[in-house]
């Protein structure tokens, strides 16, 4: 068999900077590698000093994508940090803000980055004319989740309004009202964004690898801002006990940090989230994850983006439930008082690629006197590299565009936010 | 035949480069109508080298990134900084006030030799930039505006006047009128004064005004019995590469 070297500079379609490296003869896999080549970043000392007040504004510019999720971790850790309780009105809020976060980006990587490999263009734009229709309601519920962002917290990228304790500005009634009309509708093209993947499921490929599972796990409801660390393998784990769980160590062919818990790796994100809580699911979510066909556990990480699109209706659901509730009850101007304390808290979210740890150990003037920062990539890097050790040699006969794809493939089933790994 | 437009992440959060596409329908066939996207690495598989205009996002962290950004710069006809970090060099550079070796260790301890960093700075530092789009994110109107202007081949009409003439227009009451404290007097405007009016106050991601009356934002600060120290640490957070000594003056 011939010699077969792969070399993928700058992976496409994903967040920040990674390369595949593949090299094999005579039918041998020598060396598979995921490299992760982006720039060290350094956020944890940035923030060190840093006044509580501003310390979710910086830790948001983390990340573009998820930076919802960034300012919800970091507010949680200071508000643990503080012995802060919030307000159920301002509860309701940062749940229904979360919820713009898991639709925006889920509709971005299962319609915008995902769904070429499918169907054979390099990226959505030829599909703009083959696939006018499917665009179109990708383009309007990204937009409405920016809408629905924008309401809540002045923008979509780096929130503006969520503060330690609450929020600076209530949103207006009579937009919720007119973004929950929106959200009805959207009910209808999440339903067809999972008509949609099921079309292109048979296409998946058969890949198998059972693997440590790790989520927040909620008794209450399908988690994403609540609950407590769960293992697939077992256990759960208090927030403040996450570093017994993460286990950072670095390899030289990564600028993120490795993680590991029972096993050589775990992976976090849409999949581990729906093995461990699908039955929470609501019931317009319960019944897509029927109709693809999806039953707890899945082991095979392409279908990553499957239960992302059974998330995607969920959090339309959810939104509408949380604006009926708020509605309900009205919005009231709250005064946020906060009195800054020494000490640490851990804040942990489902970003929507998986589990984020913000931690903060503040000193008696509100101001950090250390910071730790666990992303979701930064978990999932481990389990990308053992999947690619599992699934290269079984490939190795493919010709070498059909292992080059499938590999690219895989990485982007895992939604990487690589510059967010890179913190 | 369409200008070729490319898009390049440095180091950054890649926001900007997703919130310059959050457009309408329309707004993205106008867009696909009137320019030819050869580069999105975020977004698009199929590269190319020949662009005519590059719009460049991030700022510069790492040894690699300057071959990598004076490449872009040669080949491009337009160079345009999009975002906080390519323009004034954004949260990046906060890291500037540590020295690399200690940032290294610190992070990755024992594995520290496998990294490296560089002075984190602005893209302007490094190579000629030909237009800027500010904030951290740029506006989606504001990257539509530098977009039509580059095609028309003018200067983007971008505010160079303070945040706190939107300010006013937006009809807040003043941050520090309120007690707190607001880089909007000297900070340039063209975001609608978006964070004050969320109920905030203003971190001058858009980096400084051409002419900033600094004796004039000194005096505010006297009259609410606040020093320049005490504002200086907030406006670092997006401009401590070079913005600030000019403040100090």
């Amino acid at each position: 068999m011939p010699e077969i070297k792969i070399k993928v500079n700058q992976l496409t379609r994903v967040e920040g900077h990674g390369n595949i490296h593949l090299e094999a003869s005579d039918g041998k896999l020598e060396k598979v590698l995921w490299e992760v080549t982006e720039s060290p970043r350094f956020f944890e000392w940035m923030l060190k000093g840093r006044n509580y007040d501003d310390v979710s504004t910086i830790s948001s510019r983390i990340c573009g994508i998820c930076s919802i999720a960034h300012t919800t971790a970091s507010l949680q850790a200071t508000e643990a940090a503080f012995g802060i309780k919030l307000t159920e009105q301002a509860w309701l809020l940062r749940k229904l803000l979360y919820d713009a976060e898991l639709l925006e980006s889920h509709v971005l990587h299962v319609l915008f980055l995902i769904a070429p490999d499918f169907l054979g263009a390099d990226s959505v734009i030829p599909l703009v004319a083959t696939h006018g229709d499917v665009i179109v309601m990708a383009v309007r519920m990204k937009k409405l989740a920016y809408n629905l962002a924008e309401i809540l917290a002045g923008r979509k990228t780096h929130p503006i309004t969520p503060i330690v304790g609450g929020w600076s500005k209530l949103p207006d009634a009579d937009a919720l009202r007119d973004v929950r009309e929106r959200l009805v509708k959207c009910l209808d093209d999440a339903e067809t964004m999972v008509a949609v993947v099921k079309s292109l499921a048979p296409m998946i490929p058969n890949f198998n690898r059972p693997t440590e599972y790790i989520a927040l796990k909620d008794s209450k409801e399908y988690a994403f801002i609540t609950g407590k660390i769960a293992s697939s393998d077992g256990g759960t784990f208090p927030l403040e006990d996450y570093q017994k769980i993460t286990n950072e160590f670095c390899v030289p062919q990564s600028s993120a940090k490795y993680t590991r818990h029972a096993r050589a790796s775990y992976q976090v994100g849409a999949l581990a989230r729906f093995n461990l809580s699908s039955e929470q699911l609501l019931p317009h979510a319960k019944k897509a994850a029927a109709s693809l066909g999806m039953k707890a556990p899945i082991h095979n990480p392409f279908f990553i983006s499957v239960a992302q699109a059974v998330e995607t209706v969920h959090c339309v659901e959810d939104a509408i439930n949380i604006i009926d509730r708020l509605l309900a009850r009205g919005l009231h101007d709250e005064e946020v008082k906060v009195k800054p304390r020494a000490g640490r808290g851990v804040g942990i979210v489902e970003a929507p690629r998986g589990m984020l740890i913000h931690d903060y150990t503040y000193n008696d003037a509100g101001e950090i006197v250390s910071a730790n920062c666990i992303i979701p990539t930064g978990q999932n890097h481990a389990s990308i590299q053992h999947d690619f050790d599992a699934l290269a040699p079984a490939i190795l006969d493919k010709p070498v565009d059909e292992i080059r794809h499938t590999l690219e493939m895989l990485v982007r089933a895992y939604d990487p936010c690589i510059s967010c790994s890179v913190h | 035949m369409k200008p070729k437009v490319a898009f390049f992440d440095f180091t950054s959060c890649e926001g900007c480069q997703l919130d310059a596409l959050n457009l309408d329908v329309g707004e993205v066939l106008g867009l696909l109508g009137a320019v030819e996207i050869v580069n999105f690495r975020e977004v698009k598989t199929d590269r190319s080298d020949d662009y005519d205009i590059a719009f460049i996002e991030g700022s510069i962290t790492k040894e690699s990134e300057i071959p990598r950004i004076e490449a872009i710069r040669k080949q491009a006809k337009v160079l345009v900084a999009l975002g906080a970090c390519a323009c004034t060099g954004g949260v990046n550079c906060l890291k500037n006030a540590y020295k690399p070796d200690e940032l290294l260790k610190g992070v990755y301890g024992e594995c520290a030799s496998y990294y490296n960093t560089i002075l984190a700075r602005p893209v302007s530092a490094v190579v000629p930039v030909d237009a800027y789009i500010r904030g951290c994110p740029p506006t989606t109107s504001e990257f539509l505006k530098v977009v039509k202007a580059a095609l028309l081949g003018k200067r983007p009409d971008i505010p160079n006047y303070p945040v706190c003439t939107e300010c006013r227009i937006a009809g807040n009451v003043c941050v520090f009128q309120r007690g707190g404290t607001c880089i909007g007097p000297v900070t340039r405007a063209g975001c609608d004064a978006l964070c004050v009016s969320s109920g905030r106050f203003c971190w001058g991601c858009r980096g400084l005004v051409d002419d900033p009356n600094t004796n004039s934002a000194k005096d505010v600060l006297a009259r609410y019995g606040l020093t320049l120290d005490q504002i200086l640490e907030r406006f670092k957070i997006y401009n401590s590469y070079s913005e600030v000594s000019q403040c100090q003056k």
